[in-house]
């Protein structure tokens, strides 16, 4: 069957059916990652807010927050408690990465764009690809379960290290909450190993004919690899995870040693090892730090080719670079550890290859720069986010060099310089470019354009109020000033830092501020934005091909590619863009390459 | 516009070199916001190795930051009436730019074994029985101290007399730590219940106490005075309250007050017969 006559059989079955089986359980790849966008948009926000919180703390320590803190924690008279501020920052982190960062970039833009751009009808599974989404479910409830169960919800960071996680006595007013975490985790882990299962077979199987791998977007590159990260290392997460639960409820000792005295209450079993959480752990979540990256970086590299007008410089090394970060994704957990009591001449090995990671990063970076050059440049609010990712992502991977350093990371470990380099990675860097994603593919999905100038407007504010929260926390690290602590005002070391907090506090209550601008504009753009053609940007690869928004099955033609996708500026057509699709003018020694196809 | 943008990504290096110097210059209003005065010994190599990552770091910051800027400015599609530079790449500048990076980081790499293992792996010795130090014979410096973490407590447990830690002669006190200056200390650490992690920022040590654990940290103090000793791994709700001294005396006034802890001990302890 081919692609067009299964286009046509989906169309008249959704124009008799239900709502339900079209819009909620739909097996469609274009609405399940319009479900994941949505869903994570709204969860984005549950965690700017619970962030706010943190800041709140921080810049006002102790004293009662205005009008939400009645709503919130009126029980302790509208101030933070330490306890809720644990809550706060293990929740802020948990909703960030696993409700957000992975699954916008794997579940939204990777169900949306895998088979648009490689010229698929849809995705290898779309059963699977449909429980994919519907197992966050179960993982939202969990998550959200914690946060009213008994006491004041999880309370060992996101990181969720043993004892403290696994001993109940150890953070009393954790209670259930988190052992709903740790399911909650769970789920989540078993939603991402649908999707990858599935992402990978759909690249590997279901591309367009002409569509050799070396004419795949670098978006599509990078969520391959992505997948294959996934694949591998989440198994370890999940088993981790459980066995953090029986630890918890059953009475085992995976992660816990003998001789614990804690509360005054010893624990039944012994003769396990806290560090084997923390291996465990980093092995699943340091690729899951590539996770959270490297789709980014494939659809920035996108957007600055398109906009540049220009080939993306490199190609090639490009790809291999994002091979290159997840093979040596793979061992480096270690560089979380090196304070933790890990054998120190481990910590040698693991740091060598943390410098070594840090090449591939390089070499992205030199051809984002080298896309720029020569280029004639087209400053679109989604150009403008996926500058300010490279510009942003710089900062992150330098900061990155320093706690690679072990003796340096001796001192700053732990402390804000931490917290600075991977805000400046997951929120300027990741953040951004998902924000230029969505002003990018809106027109695709929803077939209408989001406005631009207030998205130029909802971008310069963020810019500028990101770099005021985050920048100034690298200050804060090479004092020392410590993650994680409700009242650091406490150390004579740290008491003349509060008026920089309360200036991050106030940038950061600027920058969730602004997210308004872009919320209304999101949700106006879907009902009254400019209507727009197939290829608003003129771009070249094969999701432009399709109607705007497409119909279920994706292209009403066959696609047949006939080159890379950043063949912008060619000197062998007259626009500047040439898409995969549009076949070479005949000359003659390229006819009988065209007869074949 | 695309002056406006061009400017406005001008300022991220600008700003960022900016504000790293005015911290690190101590100029109002960020007075004492760059790295805490530093009195150890080992520290010197820390921070040369911080300041060192810093300027390399900062160059290449600039660097790409004004590459940025100026390809912004001169390719902006407004007023670049040139055709763009057709092109997909340079085998030449791939190989240049994968080189460079590569022999500077394994250059920062090699650069820093030698404080890391100072500080983690080399821990101080005393001679062994042929009486000269810095041969397989020498024997491990004891501890002079047994700090351990406790939910939101730093217990302290100093040698006594013998100069062995578990012994009835030893002495106690609670999250005051008090240890001569000028001399080679070991600290033994360990943790009663969960993780927690001895953070002296001015003595630029950090170590994870893991329960089931024994470890050991090393450091000279060189000047006296009364500093911080930081929880820096969560421990629970009052992880921020896990707050200690450590007041660096000379020899004879930490004599003296082991002496004085010793009798104020004693005395309970002939009370108590």
């Amino acid at each position: 069957m081919s692609s067009h006559e299964s286009s046509s059989d989906h169309a008249s079955g959704r124009s008799v059916g239900d709502f339900i089986s079209t819009y909620v359980f739909s097996r469609d790849h274009k609405i399940i990652g319009v479900q994941f966008l949505f869903s994570t948009l709204l969860w984005f926000l549950v965690g700017g807010l619970l962030a706010l919180g943190i800041r709140w703390q921080l810049a006002w320590p102790w004293s009662n927050m205005p009008v939400i803190g009645r709503m919130l924690f009126s029980g302790e008279g509208g101030q933070i408690s330490p306890e809720f501020y644990t809550m706060l920052f293990t929740m802020h982190a948990t909703v960030m990465i696993f409700f957000v960062i992975i699954p916008i970039l794997a579940g939204a833009f990777g169900n949306f764009l895998i088979p648009l751009m490689i010229g698929a009808d849809d995705m290898a599974f779309p059963t699977l690809n449909m429980l994919s989404y519907w197992f966050m479910w179960p993982a939202f409830i969990c998550i959200g379960a914690s946060f009213f169960s008994a006491g004041n919800g999880a309370a060992a960071g996101w990181t969720s290290y043993p004892p403290l996680s696994a001993v109940p006595e150890a953070a009393p007013s954790s209670g259930t909450a988190q052992t709903l975490w740790l399911m909650g985790v769970t789920f989540v882990g078993v939603s991402s190993m649908m999707g990858s299962v599935n992402y990978l077979t759909t690249i590997i199987q279901m591309r367009a004919p002409g569509m050799t791998m070396f004419r795949l977007p670098l978006t599509i590159w990078a969520m391959f690899i992505t997948a294959v990260l996934q694949a591998f290392a989440l198994p370890v997460l999940t088993a981790a995870g459980f066995m953090q639960i029986l630890d918890r409820v059953v009475g085992t000792g995976f992660f816990l040693p003998e001789g614990l005295v804690v509360n005054n209450s010893a624990p039944a079993s012994g003769g396990g090892q806290p560090l084997l959480w923390q291996h465990l752990f980093w092995f699943y979540s340091h690729p899951a730090v590539y996770i959270m990256i490297l789709p980014a970086m494939g659809m920035v590299s996108d957007i600055l080719s398109c906009f540049s007008r220009k080939p993306i410089f490199g190609y090639k090394p490009m790809v291999y670079s994002i091979s290159g970060i997840a093979g040596l994704g793979f061992i480096v957990w270690g560089h979380h550890m090196f304070v933790s009591g890990m054998n120190p001449v481990l910590g040698m090995t693991f740091m060598v290859a943390t410098m070594m990671i840090a090449l591939p990063s390089a070499v992205k970076v030199f051809n984002w720069l080298g896309t720029l050059w020569g280029g004639k440049i087209q400053f679109t609010t989604p150009m403008l986010f996926a500058l300010s990712f490279v510009s942003m992502f710089v900062i992150g991977g330098l900061s990155g060099i320093f706690m690679a350093a072990t003796p340096v990371d001796i001192f700053i470990h732990d402390t804000y310089f931490i917290v600075a380099h991977f805000h400046y990675v997951l929120f300027a860097g990741t953040a951004m470019a998902v924000f230029g994603a969505i002003y990018f593919w809106f027109p695709k999905m929803f077939g209408r354009m989001m406005n631009e100038t207030w998205g130029k407007v909802h971008f310069f504010f963020t810019f500028v109020f990101l770099n005021g929260t985050f920048y100034t926390m690298h200050i804060l690290g090479a004092v020392g000033f410590p993650r994680r602590l409700a009242d650091p005002y406490h150390y004579e070391t740290f008491r003349h830092l509060m008026p920089m907090n309360r200036f991050m506090t106030l940038c950061a209550i600027g920058m969730v501020s602004v997210q308004i601008i872009f919320a209304i504009n999101f949700i106006m753009s879907i009902f009254s934005g400019k209507k727009v053609g197939r290829n608003p940007w003129g771009a070249n690869s094969l999701e432009w091909t399709a109607p705007s928004p497409p119909g279920h099955g994706n292209f009403d033609f066959q696609p047949i590619v006939y080159r890379g996708p950043y063949e912008y500026g060619s000197p062998e057509v007259e626009t500047d863009f040439y898409m995969q699709i549009e076949p070479p003018p005949k000359s003659d020694d390229e006819e009988s390459l065209a007869d074949d196809t | 516009m695309g002056r406006f943008w061009s400017l406005l990504f001008l300022l991220v290096p600008v700003l960022g070199v900016g504000i790293f110097v005015w911290a690190a210059a101590d100029i109002w209003p960020l007075r004492n916001h760059w790295l805490p005065e530093d009195i150890s010994e080992h520290g010197i190599a820390i921070d040369s190795l911080f300041d060192f990552i810093m300027y390399l770091t900062g160059v290449i910051f600039i660097i790409t930051g004004l590459a940025m800027f100026i390809f912004l400015w001169k390719y902006d599609a407004a007023s670049n009436a040139k055709p763009v530079q057709f092109v997909h790449g340079n085998h030449v500048l791939e190989i240049v730019w994968s080189i460079l990076p590569a022999a500077i980081l394994l250059f920062i790499a090699l650069y820093q074994l030698e404080p890391w293992s100072a500080n983690k792996l080399a821990r101080p010795s005393l001679p062994g029985p042929d009486g000269v130090l810095h041969t397989d014979d020498d024997l491990p410096m004891l501890p002079i101290a047994e700090v351990t973490g406790r939910q939101f407590e730093w217990r302290i447990r100093y040698a006594g007399k013998d100069g062995v830690i578990g012994t009835p002669d030893d002495l106690h006190t609670v999250n005051d730590l008090r240890l001569p200056i000028d001399q080679e200390i070991v600290l033994a650490i360990k943790s009663q219940d969960v993780l927690h992690s001895f953070f002296l920022p001015n003595f630029r040590v950090k170590q994870d106490v893991v329960p089931g654990m024994k470890q050991h940290v090393w450091f000279t103090a060189t000047k006296t005075g009364a500093y911080d000793i930081v929880c820096a791994e969560l421990c629970g709700w009052g992880h921020y309250k896990m707050k200690g001294r450590i007041t660096i005396e000379h020899r004879d006034d930490y004599d003296q007050w082991i002496k004085d802890l010793e009798s104020s001990q004693n005395l309970t302890e002939l009370a108590s017969r």
